[in-house]
């Protein structure tokens, strides 16, 4: 699997130097080309700022949404010019790789909680509620916890049906993270993961396996990814954050969760911030790059081109662009680390200008 | 002279062409099950034997530990529920094609449906249970949801009617008419001939039929993964949530590394294993019958 994989990647890559080789030689609006790799959830969003930046400066950047996973393997055997990944790489992790890489946010998500009770279009979750649905304690809508919640609200005697991401995901590490920080029992019995031992409900492939499950099932509850769930008609539920208020996700309660200070390398879980407007499952998703881009035979010009992406990538023209596709842009302070993070990446021992 | 010496050389060369491309189905064959054995042994050396007893699957890093059980007995269940339920339907089936209306025009149409079916995709029949025969469930009033190893078994079930169909109808057309005329004319009915003829006479082969799609049954793997409800337990109930053997590997690989990937290699060791031998039954008992 990883042979084949490191193979594909090593062809693309060498198709993409013989390109940029044969563009050089045509024109001026030469470039050098990229290939990256990783994370599907910010898939829809590089899509389009990659073929934007292609279109301004003529450069191919590639990107295979394979998983966080694949994304960090592939930066891990230096076939990719750069990886993406939605959960940021552990002290341990960062030990294995063979060089020091750097996270450079790109932009926002969240993991909404979408329902589907005949006739009820809005639904507070507070924190314990949460727990108790989720751990499969709770299996009715009228139970008493839930109507004390959700006062006015007429809530049918249906049994709960959890539905669950039944692959691998980083919206399913967002989703644990924040019930560990919310739930000791959940921390204790459940914990966090890309996929998880759950303790009720069933399993359905994907943001589209899970939304469709749900909408075809009354009296669903599930997790799926803000990017997926704002394209389509589904109702979400106004989840407690930790200041004690109950907050829809949108794009602006998702940056709001970035607000607060965050550490110069970016590596954090923004989940349950502290900002009392923020939707409280939200989390940035990262480039992953060395900091000494000068391996496995690359060249400078595609060191620079990969600094000059990521630093466009920080530029309000595509951080709006980030909206468009339903996700939630980067607060200043955020910007302004990943610049700051971006200004120390090497070629050869220099910095790159 | 020159002539005769081609023909011998091509020949020559037929051969060895020919032997080349079959070394090579030796070669892919060989190199699956190398590298589904080398995939699992990091599996198999942690966990040994309690990879297939234990019924934990738990993915946690810190207290990760991966048990097949859960699949194991949900690719079981499903498959010879699948097996029972589509047993009277494609006996009964074979029955109409080989027997009471052979070479008819009906069988002809009848049998041209049940190859239409074998042709259908997998994922078309998963669409059609989750959107169909899944409400179907839910107004019977059958639990979660209508999710679940019996939505599954029957959809499988649906799934393998045109193997076993069409291969006992076949054994069942194969049975010597003059065995047939000799029972008629000593004066049994068209059903005591099909009771004391045909089916003593068939009877191993149309097991073989059920065995070989009983062997389809146990890799199936998108219908049932859209219809199980991928709950990684051994279910609790026929109407309970499960998972199988092929739908799990489905689902987790992408994002699967170390221990876990190697546990889900493993997972795949056992289903080559387990439909192989079921495989080399059916064939074993068929070979014995054409003897």
């Amino acid at each position: 699997m990883r042979k084949l994989l490191t193979f594909v990647l090593a062809a693309a890559l060498l198709s993409s130097c013989s390109n940029s080789a044969k563009k050089s030689a045509e024109g001026e609006k030469s470039s050098v080309n990229l290939t990256a790799a990783g994370a599907t959830f910010p898939l829809p969003f590089y899509n389009m700022v990659f073929k934007k930046y292609g279109d301004e400066t003529g450069a191919q950047v590639t990107y295979g949404g394979i998983g966080s996973g694949g994304g960090i393997r592939s930066l891990k055997d230096q076939v990719v010019d750069f990886g993406a990944t939605d959960g940021f790489l552990s002290d341990d992790k960062l030990a294995e790789m063979p060089g020091e890489v750097l996270h450079i946010p790109t932009c926002m998500g969240a993991v909404v909680i979408a329902f589907n009770i005949p006739g009820v279009d809005s639904l507070k979750l507070s924190n314990a509620l949460l727990e108790k649905i989720f751990m499969g304690e709770i299996t009715k809508w009228d139970d008493a916890a839930i109507k004390a919640n959700n006062e006015g609200t007429t809530l049918p005697g249906m049994d709960i049906t959890v539905v669950h991401r039944s692959d691998g995901s980083g919206t399913t590490q967002i989703f644990s993270d924040f019930m560990t920080k919310i739930s000791e029992k959940w921390a204790s019995q459940v914990g966090v993961g890309k996929s998880l031992n759950w303790p009720v409900g069933m399993g359905a492939k994907g943001n589209p396996g899970v939304a469709g499950t749900i909408s075809q099932t009354e009296g669903a509850i599930g997790y799926i990814g803000s990017e997926f769930a704002f394209a389509q008609k589904i109702s979400m539920a106004k989840v407690e954050n930790s200041s004690g208020a109950y907050v829809l996700p949108s794009i602006e309660s998702i940056s709001a969760a970035a607000k607060g200070d965050i550490p110069n390398d970016t590596r954090i879980m923004l989940t349950n911030s502290s900002d009392p407007d923020s939707y409280p499952i939200s989390g940035f998703t990262w480039i992953i790059l060395y900091k000494e881009q000068n391996y496995n035979g690359r060249t400078e010009a595609q060191a620079k081109q990969t600094v000059d992406l990521l630093k466009w990538l920080m530029s309000p023209k595509a951080q709006d662009e980030a909206a468009k596709v339903h996700y939630a842009p980067l607060p200043a302070l955020a910007v302004e680390k990943a610049k700051a993070i971006l200004s120390t990446v090497t070629f050869g021992g220099k910095p790159i200008e | 002279m020159k002539l005769e010496y081609f023909k011998m050389n091509s020949d020559r060369i037929t051969r060895i062409v020919l032997s080349l491309v079959s070394f090579i189905i030796v070669i892919v064959a060989a190199g699956m099950v190398y590298s589904l054995i080398e995939g699992s042994i990091p599996a198999i050396k942690t966990f040994g034997w309690k990879f297939i007893f234990s019924n934990n699957w738990d993915p946690t890093s810190g207290r990760e530990n991966y048990g097949a059980l859960p699949f194991i007995a949900g690719t079981m269940i499903t498959s010879i529920l699948a097996l029972l339920i589509s047993l009277p339907l494609s006996f009964s089936t074979s029955l109409f094609l080989g027997e009471y209306f052979k070479g008819t025009r009906v069988a002809r149409i009848l049998n041209m449906l049940v190859d239409l079916l074998a042709g259908i995709p997998s994922i078309v029949y998963g669409l059609w249970g989750f959107y169909v025969l899944r409400p179907l469930m839910i107004d019977l009033g059958i639990g979660n949801q209508g999710f679940g190893v019996f939505t599954s078994s029957v959809i499988l079930a649906i799934m393998i009617i045109p193997y076993a169909t069409s291969l006992s109808n076949e054994i069942i057309a194969m049975v010597p008419n003059d065995l047939k005329e000799a029972a008629y004319s000593l004066g049994a009915t068209r059903l005591e001939v099909i009771q004391t003829v045909t089916i003593p006479n068939a009877h191993s082969g149309i097991i073989a039929g059920y065995i070989l799609s009983f062997g389809r049954a146990l890799g199936e793997t998108m219908a049932v993964t859209m219809l199980i409800g991928n709950s990684n337990k051994v279910p609790d109930s026929l109407f309970g949530t499960g998972n199988s053997m092929a739908s799990v590997i489905a689902n987790q690989f992408g994002e699967a590394d170390g221990l876990k990937l190697s546990s889900l290699i493993a997972i795949g060791l056992l289903l080559f294993l387990i439909t192989g031998i079921v495989n080399a039954l059916g064939k074993l008992i068929i070979k014995r019958m054409t003897r």
